[in-house]
């Protein structure tokens, strides 16, 4: 076990987060009736995204002060994992806002805004698939991720913020402010959403540990 | 009584009705699925999510330890 303790604990608190999520009382509000649920599973896809797009701008940054391919790595498969979680945040979303908003897609900011930061971190995808060189794709790309993490923080944090929003927290709006959110939901959504940014850190390291195994066969 | 006046009285009863049926239907709350949790049927959809959940979760421990054996024939 040893240093497998935080996959373990990852999954403890998701569980957790599903027990709690179906069973806990929830406020009792128009519209959004029992779907209120769905803070416990969609939210969290975005937190865990966000995360390891934040590890992935960590470990560009690593790899501009040393050129050591080993961070460029990590920076690829984070963001590589990330757009998972952002898919699958989008696809959760798009099926609530059908039963609460009426639309599958609405022009709300927050979403047009994620859906640009999602093209965004494409983009890097695309960009490294088309440099040859391992280590000019490496400098190119961790260049290329420092604007996308802005531009992701710009179009889902800020933005958002500035406008009106269908969104809690935008517009001026309260995010988690007791309006939207009381304290039993809190004790199932911030576990849900730590134990969800492990599930994501471990599928990343899976797949890092994956890549490495490639290289060395590779070189060998 | 002219006909317009009949007209504005008529929607004016009919503003009153609507008024009421609002009134009422807001009375009885935010409809929640309180009868599937006292029937005990939630806790159904409960365990079968945590099967899906818990099923991936030893799949991925798996994958896991077939990486920590590949890890050890590849040395660096």
């Amino acid at each position: 076990m040893g240093k497998n303790w935080w996959k373990i604990l990852g999954v403890v608190l998701v569980s957790y987060s599903i027990v709690g999520g179906f069973l806990v009382p929830v406020p009792e509000l128009p519209i959004l009736n029992e779907t209120i649920r769905n803070t416990y599973f969609h939210i969290p896809m975005w937190f865990a995204m966000m995360a390891l797009l934040s590890y992935s701008l960590f470990h560009s940054i690593k790899f501009l002060a040393g050129f050591d391919l080993q961070h460029d790595n990590k920076a690829d498969q984070s963001v590589q994992v990330a757009l998972v979680l952002g898919l699958f945040g989008l696809l959760t979303g798009m099926v609530w806002a059908q039963y609460t908003w009426g639309s599958f897609w609405t022009n709300d900011v927050k979403l047009n805004g994620t859906a640009i930061s999602m093209l965004t971190y494409l983009a890097y995808i695309i960009l490294r698939g088309s440099i040859e060189d391992e280590h000019r794709k490496a400098k190119v790309a961790a260049v290329y991720n420092i604007f996308a993490w802005v531009m992701m923080i710009l179009f889902i944090m800020v933005i958002p913020r500035l406008n009106d929003s269908l969104h809690p927290g935008n517009g001026g709006n309260p995010a988690f402010g007791s309006y939207d959110m009381d304290n039993t939901m809190r004790i199932v959504f911030y576990p849900a959403v730590i134990g969800w940014i492990l599930i994501g850190a471990w599928i990343t390291s899976i797949k890092i540990r994956i890549k490495n195994i490639d290289d060395t066969q590779k070189y060998a | 009584m002219t006909l317009r006046n009949m007209h504005s009285n008529i929607s004016l009863v009919l503003t009153a009705i609507l008024f009421f049926l609002m009134n009422g239907l807001s009375a009885q709350g935010v409809e929640m699925a309180t009868n599937m949790r006292s029937e005990g049927k939630i806790y159904v959809v409960v365990a079968v999510v945590l099967i899906i959940f818990i099923g991936l979760a030893i799949y991925l421990f798996s994958i896991d330890k077939k990486l920590d054996k590949l890890e050890k024939n590849n040395p660096k």
